[in-house]
């Protein structure tokens, strides 16, 4: 009897099809937009959780200009020198401190090119900022010391310049140096703003001063802490020396920030959840909207059946075999609005998550959700239109036009 | 003697309050044995429509008694009538009530699957119900593929699928022309005489009632005439003389 309802449901869905699509396309939309958010959410997230874990130890990010502004512009504050560097990496909470400068440069090699990022620091910096290395080596201490023309570079610019042949050993041409390959970094992916941090190319600082920013200047230290360091106490140490080598007076503000990206990160983190929660729960709105319009149809469908319950009636359905009849095919319809759904959303879901390059994570669990959630609406806005067609007066209904 | 199948006594039906109230039947007694084709006529607002729903249990005496077999029908809760209705009665309607789009050979399971019988059943005793009423090989066609008299034969053979007791038939040639009536009436009383089924029937054409054994005449709520078919009466005086 009740394989026997399901088929009578789906024989009168496909009887009308473009009024059951219209039907269903409620719950499809619903359904697809919480498949959907829910999963680049958790993709997201997951990337989040990867980038923590790639931020490597317990570090420190200090940079001219006011606290307060976060990375960017250095409202006129001095630029670090390696001196700072070496008098930071000398304090008992800090480990090791890298120097950091960055330029946008073009890369070359045979006639292939790459734009990417160059960076000047030392060996210390993989370590801090959690690379590791494919192959090849790091800087030797007198190749830092010199200002040696060797880079170490990232995945992406080892598939734009060499494609599948190894690098190490080429020479490559930044500006007008002739740079040695000594070494590829292991691939992190994107970064907590789909940016590609695999983009990169490092050399010793000194020649990058010298050859092309064309100055002294050091515009990030990197402080990797002590493990028994805590943020506060290593940022008030960071302070203390920095106020004095950059005579700051008492009372005077900062002109250098110190940032802890862990943190920044995990708040980054949270508004990920928070916002992913938000839509996620507007998108449960437009579920529920497709509810009421599979209400709608139903209760439009037992009005221009109402013949036909006559009958059903007259023939000897009970009126609980009524109600069965009528709640079985909105959960029906809710069903298949929730497969087309289902499937809809995780097309989205990839879609998406290749557009913002995070992982695409689909979850079983959010899946059967979705599902149970399709047939509870299906039950709920089901019932009312399917109790309405089992309380029909059979003489009523057989009479009806 | 046999007992009588349907059974009214002083049966009223009143629909209305205080002043409103009209009486549609206002105390009838009459009973139909088994094996009996009896014709129900008389006027419109005479009570017979409401008589043949009170049979089909599909109304329900205001006061009075309405037995079933012997069984107070008013005693049963709407699940037991629609029991009573699925297993000992079969419904034609004047307007035929078939689903649209549907096949004949579904149209007539459709009484068979709420008593849960397999397909394979079903479809067996379809096709033995559309053969009865000599429609074989149009099982797979749709009302709107089938003429007025043809599809008033898929509804009968709907009502006999289930091996009724009782055909209620209400104005079941009342859409139809002269000559498919007539083969309508020709099926129903072969029904009646082979299958030994009850049939009930309203009817306004003489004509019609002709083919009962029996004519129950309705006017103003109380019955008028209940005897042999007057009609049957003059059409055989009219072949004597």
């Amino acid at each position: 009897m009740f394989i026997e309802t399901i088929w009578l449901a789906l024989r009168t869905i496909l009887r009308n099809k473009l009024r059951s699509f219209l039907t269903v396309l409620g719950i499809v939309i619903g359904i697809a937009s919480v498949i959907a958010l829910v999963t680049i959410g958790q993709g997201s997230s997951a990337q989040v959780s990867a980038n923590i874990a790639s931020l490597g130890s317990n570090m420190l990010i200090i940079r001219p200009g006011r606290p307060g502004m976060g990375p960017g512009p250095r409202d006129g504050a001095a630029s670090f020198r390696l001196k700072d560097t070496e008098a930071l990496a000398g304090q008992p909470l800090i480990e090791s401190a890298s120097p950091a400068v960055s330029r946008g440069q073009t890369a070359v090699f045979g006639n292939t090119n790459s734009a990417t990022q160059i960076t000047g620091t030392d060996s210390n910096y993989l370590g801090v900022n959690g690379w590791q290395l494919e192959s090849g080596r790091l800087f030797s201490m007198s190749e830092e010391k010199a200002g040696a023309a060797a880079c170490i570079i990232g995945e992406t610019v080892r598939r734009e310049l060499f494609g599948e042949a190894s690098p190490l050993g080429q020479t490559i041409r930044i500006k007008r140096i002739s740079c040695a390959v000594i070494g590829l970094l292991k691939a992190k992916g994107a970064g907590t703003f789909g940016n590609d941090q695999d983009d990169l190319i490092l050399m010793p600082i000194r020649a990058v001063q010298r050859r092309i920013t064309g100055n002294v200047d050091v515009q990030t230290i990197y402080a990797k802490l002590t493990p028994d360091a805590t943020t506060a106490s290593a940022t008030a140490e960071i302070q203390d020396i920095m106020r004095e080598r950059r005579r700051i007076e008492r009372g005077q503000e900062d002109d250098f920030n110190v940032t802890d990206l862990k943190q920044f990160t995990s708040a980054l983190s949270g508004i990920t959840g928070v916002l992913t929660g938000l839509l996620t729960s507007i998108a449960g709105i437009s579920l529920l909207v497709g509810g009421i319009g599979i209400m709608n149809i139903m209760l439009v469908s037992v009005t221009e059946r109402t013949r036909e319950i006559g009958i059903r009636l007259a023939i000897g359905a009970t009126a609980r075999q009524v109600l069965a009849q009528f709640l079985i095919e909105a959960v029906v319809l809710s069903l298949i609005g929730g497969l087309i759904g289902v499937a809809l959303g995780l097309v989205l879901a990839a879609v998406g998550s290749s557009f913002m390059a995070i992982p695409f994570a689909p979850d079983v669990r959010v899946v059967a959700l979705a599902f149970v959630f399709a047939a509870i609406v299906g039950i709920v806005f089901g019932f009312f239109p399917a109790r309405k067609a089992a309380r029909l007066d059979p003489i009523e209904a057989l009479r009806y036009q | 003697m046999k007992a009588a199948l349907i059974s009214f006594q002083n049966v009223a039906r009143i629909y209305g309050m205080g002043e409103a109230e009209v009486a549609a039947l206002a105390g009838v007694d009459f009973e139909i044995k088994a094996g009996e084709f009896v014709a129900i006529m008389g006027p419109s607002g005479s009570g017979k429509s409401t008589a043949m729903n009170i049979i089909g249990c599909l109304d329900q005496p205001t006061s009075g008694t309405y037995a079933f077999a012997g069984a107070d029908v008013s005693t049963l809760d709407r699940d037991q009538q629609a029991m009573l209705r699925r297993h000992f009665l079969g419904f034609v309607f004047q307007g035929f009530n078939l689903l649209a789009r549907t096949t004949a050979l579904e149209n007539v399971e459709l009484p068979l699957i709420y008593r849960g019988l397999s397909r394979a059943d079903r479809r067996d005793a379809a096709y033995n119900a559309l053969a009865k009423v000599g429609l074989t090989g149009r099982e797979n066609h749709v009302p709107s593929e089938l003429s007025g008299g043809q599809q008033q034969r898929v509804a009968i053979a709907r009502a006999l699928v289930g091996n009724p007791q009782v055909i209620l038939a209400d104005e079941p040639t009342g859409n139809l022309d002269t000559h498919r009536s007539h083969e309508i009436m020709e099926l129903l009383v072969r029904l009646n005489q082979d299958e030994g089924i009850t049939i009930a029937m309203v009817t306004h054409e003489d004509e019609m009632a002709a083919y009962a054994s029996r004519n129950i005449i309705f006017s103003d709520g109380k019955i008028a005439y209940d005897g042999v078919a007057q009609s049957r009466v003059t059409r055989e005086l009219s072949h004597v003389y």
